[in-house]
């Protein structure tokens, strides 16, 4: 899909982490590799530290500080909004999904849409492009897009492919119309065929949890997980995100007729600060714009990190002045896009520290 | 060339001989981050870049096609 959103704008990103930090030193003897090699990463990945949601902190839990605290802090109003969209490959329940227990929680109005989107590393593009089609239809109110995941319970803690870059997070965005805003310039491919790169194999109907899907296991590689464990094929992800992204990044700036030079930051998704840097030189944009210490100070929030980049890194800036930004993801799926929009003059931007 | 990556590759997983092995990444002598560790190596102590897309098992078979992808990159 390629296609240009008018009339469309971002008017607020709130950042959500978890209060607790793990670091990447006092895991290093969970894993059965050597500690020199395993600490080895520490330099290379960028393996500092990362935010775990505790034990009795769920999904529905982070979307609700996030959406309280900007009712709370008069950051928006109930009758404003017009859509409650959730993006999260971590919910709570089958049913009900976490947009209804918001509206609910919340008393929202019962004409408010309430939406899960169940997508990962893209779904802050995915939910972007969902908030834009039902603003269409909804010229005088307001979407909340919630981005969250937890993903941290469903990988093994003994599995040094996956946890040491994992990190739970969330994000409340307000996106809104507005006749005078600048064009979108959008871009989303998907390759089916190679889904299984990144999985849970477990948990759903096809394969439910069991005794036996819960058994942590070497399957080979030296890490040991379960089936209900998350998996993520690191060699097939990097070499797909090398391949399909440049050219998808050279595609939007030609659409958009913006240059690498025009454009002042690269908010990408940040799977772990090898393969952002890779990214980086393959683009040929300069580190300034590019961040890639996500991964190093909380972890990879699968969907979550656009916005956790965002705020954590041009927060302030956004606040006061207006910037054009191209976002990019990739992961899960397998998917990857692109977005080219001015972002600035926010009424919120700021990261926040939650005690979920 | 190839002395120093042999020193590189024994650092990285000095349990396993890397002469008797003809595949690395089939015969499980290293992984995706040993992959990754060795490129940082290179990068840094043989001062050359490596592309991104040159990031894929076949290019880290054994010395040769490592030495290859680095005479490649210079």
């Amino acid at each position: 899909m390629k296609t240009i959103f008018k009339g469309k704008k971002i008017s607020g990103i709130l950042g959500i982490l978890p209060e607790t930090v793990s670091y990447f030193d006092d895991e290093v003897n969970n894993y059965t590799f050597p500690v020199k090699q395993t600490k080895r990463l520490k330099k290379i990945m960028g393996f500092e530290s990362h935010r775990l949601s505790k034990p009795e902190s769920f999904a529905s839990d982070f979307c609700m500080f996030g959406v309280r605290y900007l009712l709370d802090n008069e950051l928006i109003k109930k009758e404003e909004i017009g859509a409650v969209l959730v993006v999260t490959l971590s919910p709570d329940y089958y049913l009900p999904q976490i947009s209804n227990t918001i509206q609910g929680e919340l008393e929202l109005p019962q004409d408010v849409i309430c939406m899960d989107i169940p997508q990962g590393c893209c779904g802050y593009l995915l939910g972007l492009m969902q908030s834009f089609m039902l603003l269409d239809h909804m010229p005088d109110k307001k979407i909340v897009l919630c981005n969250v995941d937890v993903l941290s319970k469903k990988v093994s803690k003994q599995d040094r492919n996956d946890f040491p870059l994992i990190g739970d997070g969330a994000s409340v965005s307000v996106i809104e119309n507005d006749p005078s805003a600048p064009d979108i310039y959008y871009t989303m491919y998907t390759d089916g065929t190679r889904r299984d790169a990144l999985r849970i194999p477990a948990g759903g109907f096809r394969m439910p949890c069991s005794e036996e899907t819960g058994k942590v296991v070497d399957i080979g590689d030296g890490n040991l997980r379960a089936l209900d464990h998350m998996h993520m094929d690191g060699s097939a992800v990097f070499s797909f995100v090398q391949e399909e992204v440049p050219p998808c990044i050279e595609e939007i700036l030609e659409y958009a007729g913006q240059t690498k030079e025009s454009i002042d930051y690269y908010m990408f998704h940040q799977p772990n600060r090898f393969m952002v840097r890779k990214l980086r030189e393959k683009i040929e944009v300069p580190a300034e714009k590019m961040p890639d210490d996500l991964v190093t100070k909380y972890g990879n929030p699968s969907g979550v990190s656009i916005p956790l980049v965002i705020t954590d890194s041009v927060g302030e800036a956004l606040e006061k002045d207006k910037y054009t930004c191209c976002l990019s993801a990739f992961g899960s799926g397998l998917a990857w896009g692109a977005m080219i929009m001015e972002l600035g003059d926010l009424g919120f931007c700021k990261l926040v520290e939650s005690d979920l | 060339m190839e002395n120093k990556l042999l020193e590189m590759l024994t650092e990285i997983r000095p349990e396993f001989d890397f002469n008797e092995s003809d595949d690395y990444v089939a015969d499980g002598y290293l992984d995706s981050f040993d992959i990754v560790t060795l490129i940082s190596m290179i990068e840094e102590e043989l001062g050359v870049s490596i592309d991104g897309l040159d990031i894929v098992p076949e290019n880290f078979k054994n010395l040769e096609s490592i030495t290859a992808m680095i005479q490649r990159s210079k």
